[in-house]
């Protein structure tokens, strides 16, 4: 599914966090936003879940419109920085808890829940970890648990906020790899915010640099290093 | 091994010393007190008294009215604390402030409002009487009173709780389809309903040891009294009246006593995995 936000102008109190951003995620893409911390990155990706509202401007999924609709309507995959697993549920209530808040009449039933659990957790390789809290996990195995608790949902588009952010630089490459093959598999239309531009480059199809609320320069790994566009992206690249 | 921050050993004792003598003089005494009072003239008066209409009838009256107010204010405390800290908007430092205004206030100011309010000569007073409705020295009063005194407890206890969880797992829930409903009962609930109980039991405990306000709203109609009220009248009665009193008292004490010991259960179950966790 492709999803597209235009003219997006979003301020907090005095504090302009984006201004006038357009963006179209084409289908199956695999998009990165990268810039500095401040740049509104991170206040597009909850724009676009629905997590924040914009003060101007439209946000449309497959071509229709959802600006108006809520989070819990949308339901878009969403990985937070710091996981936001549920606390006092197992590894395996937090996968199912996208299936358990369904309407009842599209509710599956017990099996199907426990058959679609165990495929995610094979997917993210913790078999066997159905009983474990998250406080019983590593950081990396909590990010999967969260991915897998997005993916649960069958969402049309996954968007993850700084998703390797509080892992050590290990666990990160790991999981780095992971997500690119199962895009490879999946092509599921995902957008990453990122901080690091190895891992926007090395991730994404495309790149969308931020800076001040304001993207300077959309285009792919290869288009960026040759020819970026004004002195931020040259200096924020060191190209 | 030394350590820096150590007091001297006789500013330890000094300090541990002063608030034994603290906890003896003001806790341990008056309840030695209000056994060996009650108990003086032997167990048949003890219970005779506890079996007299007064007394059933007062106990009867406080576990009704902790039963009415302790529900309500839960209900309050949660949505107040749901309010503050979910929501953003102006005035929310003065809605935090007024929440607290029982705390500050003499609950026998508290009482007399409502006296002024729903009494005789009170603003509803006339309206309340051509209607048939009597809230002063009734159930109602009493319930008005004690929920005025107790309403901060619930609310207080949980918006710094809420406040330190902040609102990630919500938003999560959020994304993943759950509506308000589901939000609330799958995810927020669960990670409150301590501090939620640990709130019903504060705002219980001193709904059932209420006076101030509670005397002014049930004056001293017979059946309309609660515990620390009988306990009162007893003391001022004639015929062996402070036996009595202490006899009444007893039970309230063995009533805070329970509360107390659920209490204690209550942070033992809760410190104690935590405390697991750390190591």
């Amino acid at each position: 599914m492709s999803v597209a936000v235009q003219n997006i102008t979003k301020s907090f109190g005095a504090f302009p966090a984006l201004y006038d951003v357009s963006l179209e995620v084409k289908t199956g893409e695999l998009l990165a936003l990268l810039g500095p911390s401040g740049s509104g990155k991170t206040t597009l990706l909850r724009i676009i879940a629905g997590l924040e509202l914009p003060d101007s401007g439209l946000v449309s999924f497959a071509g229709e419109d959802v600006t108006d609709k809520s989070a819990y309507e949308r339901k878009a995959g969403f990985v937070f920085q710091h996981y936001a697993l549920f606390q006092h549920m197992n590894v395996f209530e937090n996968i199912a808890f996208g299936l358990r808040v369904l309407p009842r009449r599209k509710r599956p039933n017990r099996e199907a829940v426990t058959k679609r659990v165990g495929d995610l957790l094979q997917l993210i390789q913790l078999e066997g970890y159905e009983k474990r809290l998250p406080s019983q996990l590593s950081g990396g195995q909590r990010q999967r648990v969260a991915l897998a608790r997005a993916l649960a949902i069958e969402p049309r588009v996954l968007l993850l906020d700084e998703p390797f952010g509080a892992l050590d630089a290990k666990v990160r490459k790991d999981l780095r790899k992971w997500l690119r093959h199962f895009h490879e598999r999946t092509h599921l239309t995902s957008l990453f915010v990122t901080h690091d531009q190895d891992e926007a480059f090395e991730l994404a199809d495309r790149v969308v640099v931020f800076n001040q609320g304001r993207i300077q320069q959309i285009g792919s790994p290869d288009d960026l290093r040759k020819n970026p566009q004004n002195d931020f992206v040259r200096e924020f690249l060191e190209v | 091994m030394k350590r820096a921050t150590t007091d001297h050993w006789l500013v330890r004792y000094l300090l541990i010393g002063v608030v034994l003598a603290f906890i003896v003089v003001f806790l341990a005494f008056p309840v030695f007190v209000i056994l060996y009072e009650a108990l003086k003239l032997g167990l048949q008066f003890y219970f005779s008294t506890l079996g007299e209409h007064q007394s059933r009838s007062a106990v009867r009256m406080t576990l009704l009215v902790a039963l009415t107010v302790v529900p309500v204010n839960t209900l309050f405390g949660v949505c107040a604390a749901w309010a503050v800290t979910h929501f953003q908007f102006k005035g929310k430092a003065l809605l935090i402030s007024l929440i607290e205004i029982p705390l500050w206030v003499s609950p026998v100011i508290g009482g007399l409002v409502f006296a002024l309010i729903f009494g005789r000569q009170g603003w509803l007073g006339p309206w309340l009487d051509d209607h048939g409705i009597q809230v002063m020295f009734a159930f109602p009063g009493i319930v008005l009173g004690t929920a005025f005194v107790t309403f901060p407890f619930v609310a207080r206890g949980l918006i710094p709780l809420m406040q330190s969880q902040g609102s990630a797992e919500e938003q999560a829930a959020l994304t993943l389809g759950a509506n308000g409903w589901q939000l609330f009962w799958r995810v927020s609930f669960p990670k409150i309903k301590w501090g939620v109980l640990y709130g019903m039991i504060l705002c219980n405990a001193r709904a059932m040891g209420e006076f101030g306000a509670v005397s002014i709203l049930a004056g001293t109609v017979d059946d309309k009294m609660t515990m620390p009220l009988q306990v009162e009248q007893y003391y001022l009665s004639m015929d062996q009246g402070l036996s009595k009193a202490f006899a009444l008292a007893s039970v309230l004490l063995l009533l805070s006593a329970v509360t107390l010991v659920v209490k204690i259960a209550l942070e033992w179950r809760h410190l104690v995995p935590s405390a697991r966790r750390l190591h």
